[in-house]
């Protein structure tokens, strides 16, 4: 009875939702000439990356703090005494594996590279990172990971300590995150680099913490 | 119809499926698909409906980049938290609010 | 001046960025130290900041440089600032409790500094944010943060409650994202500044569907009856300074966010039909008895707590049809401080005495306040600001609601916020006399750090002296006031 009246609003929600959407005028505020206009100054050449890391920086920095809030959380619930289960080693696997990672990794710079000037980008390009760290995982050449050390938590957090650093440094001459043309492109280029690494591991964390928690599961 | 407006349409469908998916559904992979589909259906409508003249707006694309990071980090909390309670209760659904 | 360098704004948000990933650099279960020097930091940035805004009226800060709608604003009025300085008082105390509260090396406070970091990043960020999407950013923030902290204990009771916990949140957050979207989907942008005279010009449909999307979310995640089902079993089994957070800061967050979207953007909305204001404050007046009603029956003294706050929330809806004056929000402030101070005092007290006797139960107090006079005086302090006894904030809240209540004509609120002090006297007081009970000697309580008893003092006090020096606090909130 319940199941049905829910489905039911959301039938006729989605019916309102739908064909207010069909009686739209224009948008009176368009900010694609602004994007456009301040492209030069913005050290990237393409729109998208424009908004991420320049214009919108702000949402940039605070969506990296929230990846890495959840892996935080994640920490806090896993137990600490695991024993990793190992992963039975399959020889075919493990030979693709070996050779697919080398090429993710080509393919990670350049999507790095490419984030200036066509659609790629840091987070791109973390993604193919932790995606070879993931299949190097399950093909049991790398084992699943403990609670992190230093050196992987200053892995882990590089990317975004960069980030904020150059945040707060710019703070001192200006803005929070405001670039001076002259610097925007290397500035970025500093923060997109720190950033795909971070990137790598946390999603890969986010994948390889969790693999030794088998406690219980039958 | 323009295609920015018809992604808006069928994120104006997916959405009431989701938050229905998340009311309805018990077992907690299908709620974290519910939300999954939830999302899917606002990114949509906001890359969608302002590009509804066709014409590619890249302030909505750049949000809807940081939405999909958010939606990802919170699906990842989501999941360990439902291993962990299935390693500590063998079982995959909410119990009862307790009435204390 | 050097202004830059100082500029509060952005050093509210990076400060707690900073020690929160400076504690997960330090390792598991440390950085309490960096947290308390810093947060004392941001303290004195905020009052800083309350000098300016009462000096010069509200503060910006155009984030990149480039201004709204291109790029993202920062901005500090009277409303902003009120609750940044609620924030980090109530984060400062809580931040010396809880390093006496985990000892060194607990498990399940190994990521509890990173995490409380984040959280009042997120919150920080949250009330200086003039740019919609960018505020949905800061509400994941602090929903996750406060998820992760709920969860932190790891026992099968909180992992359930944060689960539940997070998809109320993902929902709440989920429905106020299709609102930004639809709203930038009808005026090309989400600064808040540039949207109030756009909506004002000319709101379709698609607006008010967006603009009721945003506040049902947000009313989710403020956990007003009758969304409030996530509320006491996260806030109820959580450990105490986290309870003392989540009660006293987080939901209020989401409260700040719909009278923010109320008084600003949606304000040609919300005037279309007299009766709408009512609606809010039906549902407030709702929680209060609902609310009242659990907590005088709940037999765990964190769970009396916890419905006490679904009952406290309800106060702040009720100040939706008084909105057309200042008085009202004077009032609905002045509310989410005296229950922000006394609520985080009255978890950290019943932290101290789950601590001692080693139970949680009300029955199992009797004879603590022979043993623990300061815990228990903090106790009953924090309850005379939530029944709203003279002198404390608690009184002066209530004193304006009535005032205000009346001075419009709308007696009904004054008779449910009077009732409401009732009921909340029946409650603190089923605890303070289980534990005034006279027990046999044999009874034992284990020893408690004594800062623990003096934080939940301090922050019971101030809950309390809040309401001698009101005034000020009420001067802070002309600043930026439209209506």
């Amino acid at each position: 009875m319940k199941k049905i009246a829910i489905q039911l609003a959301a039938l006729v929600f989605a019916l309102v939702l739908g064909s207010a959407m069909l009686d739209l005028d224009p948008a009176p505020v368009d900010l694609r000439p602004a994007v456009a206009a301040h492209l030069e100054a913005s050290g990237v050449a393409h729109p998208v990356t424009a908004v991420l890391l320049n214009y919108r920086g702000y949402d940039t920095l605070l969506e990296v703090a929230v990846l890495l809030l959840a892996l935080f959380a994640i920490l806090a619930v896993i137990p600490d005494s695991q024993t990793g289960r190992p992963t039975p080693a399959a020889p075919v696997l493990q030979t693709l594996a070996r050779l697919a990672v080398p090429l993710m990794l080509v393919t990670a710079t350049f999507l790095l590279w490419a984030g200036a000037f066509r659609p790629g980008g840091a987070f791109q390009a973390g993604s193919v990172l932790a995606a070879a760290l993931v299949l190097l995982h399950l093909t049991g050449l790398l084992a699943g990971w403990p609670q992190p050390g230093a050196r992987l938590r200053w892995g882990l957090a590089a990317g975004f300590l960069v980030f904020l650093a150059v945040a707060a440094a710019l703070l001192l001459q200006g803005h929070l995150l405001q670039y001076p043309p002259a610097w925007a492109g290397l500035l970025i280029l500093c923060i997109e680099f720190a950033l795909t690494l971070s990137l790598g591991l946390l999603l890969a964390g986010l994948f390889l913490f969790l693999s030794r928690d088998t406690e219980g599961a039958p | 119809m323009s295609t920015g407006l018809l992604f808006a349409l069928v994120g104006a469908a997916l959405f009431p499926m989701g938050v229905a998916g998340l009311l309805v559904q018990r077992h907690l992979l299908r709620r974290i698909l519910a939300f999954n589909l939830m999302g899917s259906g606002a990114f949509l409508i906001l890359v969608g409906l302002a590009q509804r003249q066709d014409v590619a707006d890249p302030v909505p694309q750049a949000m809807v980049l940081t939405g999909i990071v958010v939606a990802v980090a919170a699906t990842a909390l989501a999941l360990a938290l439902t291993r962990r309670l299935y390693a500590l209760t063998g079982r995959l659904e909410l119990p009862d609010v307790e009435h204390d | 001046m050097t202004e830059a360098l100082l500029d509060p704004l952005p050093g509210l948000i990076l400060l707690p960025l900073a020690w929160g990933i400076a504690a997960f650099l330090l390792g598991p279960g440390r950085g309490a130290a960096p947290a308390i020097v810093t947060l004392s930091l941001q303290f004195l940035f905020c009052l800083q900041l309350t000098h300016q805004v009462l000096a010069d009226g509200p503060a910006t800060h155009p984030v990149g440089g480039w201004g709204a709608p291109l790029g993202i604003d920062l901005m500090a009025d009277g409303l902003a600032t009120a609750m940044l300085l609620l924030t980090q008082a109530v984060a400062l105390p809580l931040a010396v409790y809880a390093r006496a509260y985990f000892r060194p090396g607990a498990p399940e406070a190994r990521h509890f500094w990173p995490l409380f970091g984040l959280l009042l990043a997120g919150l920080n960020g949250l009330f200086l944010s003039a740019d919609l999407f960018n505020v949905y950013v800061t509400l994941e923030l602090v929903g996750l943060a406060a998820v992760g902290l709920v969860a932190m204990g790891g026992g099968a009771g909180q992992i359930a409650a944060a689960l539940r916990y997070l998809f109320a949140t993902l929902l709440g957050s989920g429905a106020y994202l299709l609102g930004v979207a639809l709203i930038y989907g009808s005026y090309g942008s989400v600064s808040i500044t540039t949207l109030e005279p756009l909506v004002a010009a000319h709101a379709p449909t698609l607006v008010g569907l967006a603009g009721g999307l945003m506040l049902l979310g947000l009313m989710l995640k403020t956990a007003l009856f009758p969304f409030h089902f996530w509320l006491p079993p996260a806030h109820g089994g959580a450990a105490a300074p986290v309870s003392a957070l989540l009660s006293a800061l987080v939901v209020k967050a989401s409260f700040y966010l719909i009278l923010r979207l109320w008084l600003g953007p949606l304000a040609p909305l919300s005037a279309l039909h007299p009766l709408l204001p009512w609606l809010p404050a039906l549902l407030g007046t709702a929680a209060i008895f609902w609310g009242s009603w659990k907590a005088i029956r709940a037999l765990r003294l964190k769970m009396m707590i916890a419905y006490s706050t679904v009952a406290q929330l309800g106060y702040l809806f009720l100040i939706f049809p008084l909105l057309g004056a200042l008085g009202g929000l004077q009032a609905g402030i002045m509310q989410a401080f005296a229950h922000g101070l006394a609520k985080a005092a009255m978890f950290a007290a019943a932290g101290v005495l789950i601590k001692a006797t080693g139970q949680d139960t009300i029955a199992g107090l009797a004879g603590a306040a022979q043993k623990l006079p300061l815990t228990l005086f903090a106790f009953g302090l924090a309850g005379v600001t939530l029944m709203g006894l003279p002198p404390s904030a608690g009184f002066l809240a209530k004193w304006q609601l009535i005032e205000a209540a009346l001075g419009q004509d709308c007696w009904l609120i004054a008779l449910v916020a009077l009732a409401g002090g009732l009921l909340a006297a029946v409650y603190v007081f089923r605890v303070l006399r289980q534990a005034f009970l006279l027990t046999a000697p044999e009874s034992s309580l284990q020893p408690v750090p004594r800062s623990l008893e003096w934080a939940a003092f301090a922050l019971a006090s101030a809950s309390v002296l809040l309401g001698l020096r009101g005034v000020e606090l009420m001067q802070l909130l002309h600043v930026g006031w439209a209506g």
